[in-house]
């Protein structure tokens, strides 16, 4: 590989890390209130509210259902709307950032469920409102299991981000398509895919290794 | 109306709470569940009339379903009741809103079977958490929690995980945590049944050295008897829903007169008959047949040859079939149950004798 091509790589890099980073951080900033919502909503739980429960569930799901591709096109207007353009690497944030934040807000639901409803019960009983049931009990206690899930969509975030350069988004992904397939370079596929290996890697360790730091349910010595 | 069950507690066997004002009362309390879907409604608890004395140790006994589960719920304001009012300390609760009942619930502390403690929290932050549900400052919350984990025994494991601990050192941290906002009444729901019996035991001094301390009531909702019969000074018996017996818990070991009391009682108080008598036991006499009567000992007659003067006075052998000396609330307590031979007028004979010599006395039933 030409150093000018190593360059394209580096630079391939870090669009994929920027896009991945910043849409990650966004999409847990929406998904987990989202979340906390869905898991608290339900019928008999602090925040009982069934009707609104199953209208977010059922926006939830329509989200989750478009194909990741379909979801980069057809909201362009809405793209544009946020970024001002609807091309190039910040734009590429705004699908990426739409199509985790459910997928987070489901992962954090089911992390809340399995809280097992004795804590809630025991908090009720101190006189804590459900914003302290929140806060001090179901989101600490799912801790283990909220880290575990948004390292999963970390990784899943890493594989979107190979689509955007559908509308120029750059990337690692775009960046093996580009040079790799279309212009017949085999080692600069080779390199893309062992580049995202790696990537992959080192998110769901490093994910791995916080969970279980978090996770008191197992002795520590 | 099952006004003749109505529990009226304040006969207490304890000297220090017979004078002291009720701390909870229960007033025709009844709790019904909607049935789901076809299933019909469930009427949890029914006609509840209770009253605890302050500084008491008040024992709830019943089978599952009979309504313990829901009497917590409402004791602990959980829930609210559909008919008939509820008083903690005074305070009543239908007279509160949802923000009121919040903050009355600080007045009782709740302990759990299965301890119900925070996995991500020490054993200190697990006893914090009420207090700063309350609104406590950092500072006051560190000494606070310090002294109760000083009570309960476990200033050494400050800083432990829940799943480092065993599990009597985690209904420690439970009640630390229940005592937190200083309530005046403890409730107990099954808290020893996931223990084994020497940490019950051990659990139980616990209980019962911070009621001297803290002039705490505490009530115990148990299926356990050993448990009510080693610290309440009362019993109430539920059974479907309703109170069907209640009194001091020297007199209810002595003389229980609901069926399901009796069932309760036998499993601790050694009366159980051998299953083949059980099973031939009848109510009515049969000459040539014996009668099982069942003697209570309740203190200095436990001294007396009581068998010897009964052979004597009956002038026929009697026969031991089971029997068992306990202490029931601090006081000895012995049961007998012994087969008389029956002829004309040796059952009566043999009552009455017993009676002369102040043991209460009952016939169980005949057998050939």
């Amino acid at each position: 590989m030409s150093p000018e091509i190593i360059a394209q790589m580096i630079l391939a890099t870090r669009q994929t890390l920027y896009m991945v980073g910043v849409s990650a951080l966004l999409a847990t900033g929406f998904g987990l209130p989202l979340g906390v919502f869905l898991a608290t909503s339900r019928t008999g739980e602090i925040f009982t509210s069934p009707i609104v429960n199953r209208l977010v569930g059922a926006v939830v799901n329509a989200t989750r259902s478009t194909p990741f591709i379909i979801l980069v096109v057809a909201i362009i207007p809405f793209t544009r709307l946020v970024v001002g353009t609807s091309i190039g690497t910040s734009a590429a944030i705004v699908p990426l950032t739409l199509a985790a934040s459910p997928f987070i807000a489901r992962i954090v639901e089911s992390a809340i469920r399995e809280v097992d409803p004795g804590l809630i019960e025991a908090a009720q009983a101190m006189g804590a409102t459900p914003l302290q049931i929140v806060r001090k009990v179901l989101i600490p206690e799912a801790r283990p299991s909220i880290v575990l899930g948004l390292t999963l969509s970390v990784v899943s975030l890493i594989s979107y981000s190979a689509m955007v350069g559908a509308v120029g988004g750059g990337g690692l992904g775009d960046f093996g398509i580009r040079y790799g397939y279309q212009r017949f370079m085999p080692d600069v596929m080779l390199a893309v895919v062992v580049v995202l290996i790696g990537l992959v890697q080192f998110v769901q360790s490093t994910g791995d290794a916080i969970a279980h730091r978090l996770d008191r349910r197992i002795r520590h010595n | 109306m099952n006004a003749l069950w109505k529990a009226d507690l304040n006969t207490s066997s304890n000297p220090t709470a017979s004078a002291a004002r009720d701390i909870v009362a229960l007033e025709g309390v009844r709790k019904v569940y909607p049935g789901r879907g076809s299933a019909a409604e469930v009427v949890a608890l029914d006609a509840v009339d209770l009253r605890v004395a302050q500084g008491s140790i008040l024992g709830v006994i019943g089978r599952s379903g009979a309504g313990k589960s829901t009497l917590i719920r409402l004791l602990s304001g959980l829930e609210r009741p559909d008919e008939g009012r509820i008083a903690v300390d005074g305070t009543e609760f239908s007279s509160l809103d949802d923000r009121g009942l919040r903050k009355a619930r600080r007045s009782i502390g709740l302990i759990f079977q299965h301890f119900n403690l925070l996995s991500s929290r020490t054993a200190f932050g697990n006893v914090a958490l009420p207090l700063e549900i309350a609104g406590w400052s950092r500072r006051d919350i560190g000494a606070r929690v310090d002294g109760l984990l000083e009570l309960v025994g476990l200033s050494d494991k400050r800083n432990r995980y829940t799943a480092e601990l065993s599990g009597g050192q985690k209904q420690r941290v439970g009640i630390a945590r229940a005592l937190a906002t200083d309530p005046k009444v403890l409730l107990s729901d099954e808290a020893t049944s996931a223990l084994d019996p020497e940490t019950t035991r051990q659990i139980l001094t616990l209980l019962g050295g911070i009621r001297k301390q803290l002039g705490l009531t505490i009530i115990l909702i148990t299926h356990e008897m050993s448990v009510v019969r080693a610290i309440t000074d009362d019993i109430v018996v539920l059974d479907d829903g309703k109170i069907v017996e209640a009194g001091p818990t020297f007199n209810i070991f002595a003389n229980p007169q609901h069926s399901t009391t009796r069932a309760f009682v036998s499993t601790v108080s050694g009366t159980v008959l051998p299953e083949t008598l059980q099973a031939q036991l009848g109510p009515v006499p049969i000459v040539g047949g014996r009668a099982i009567i069942r003697i209570v000992f309740s203190g200095p007659q436990a001294g007396e040859p009581v068998l010897s003067r009964l052979t004597r006075l009956l002038a026929a052998d009697i026969n031991i079939l089971a029997g068992h000396i306990d202490t029931v609330a601090g006081r000895p307590f012995g049961t007998l149950a012994v087969a008389v031979p029956v002829t004309h007028g040796s059952v009566p004979a043999a009552i009455a004798a017993l009676g002369r010599l102040d043991l209460s006395a009952e016939v169980l039933g005949y057998v050939p």
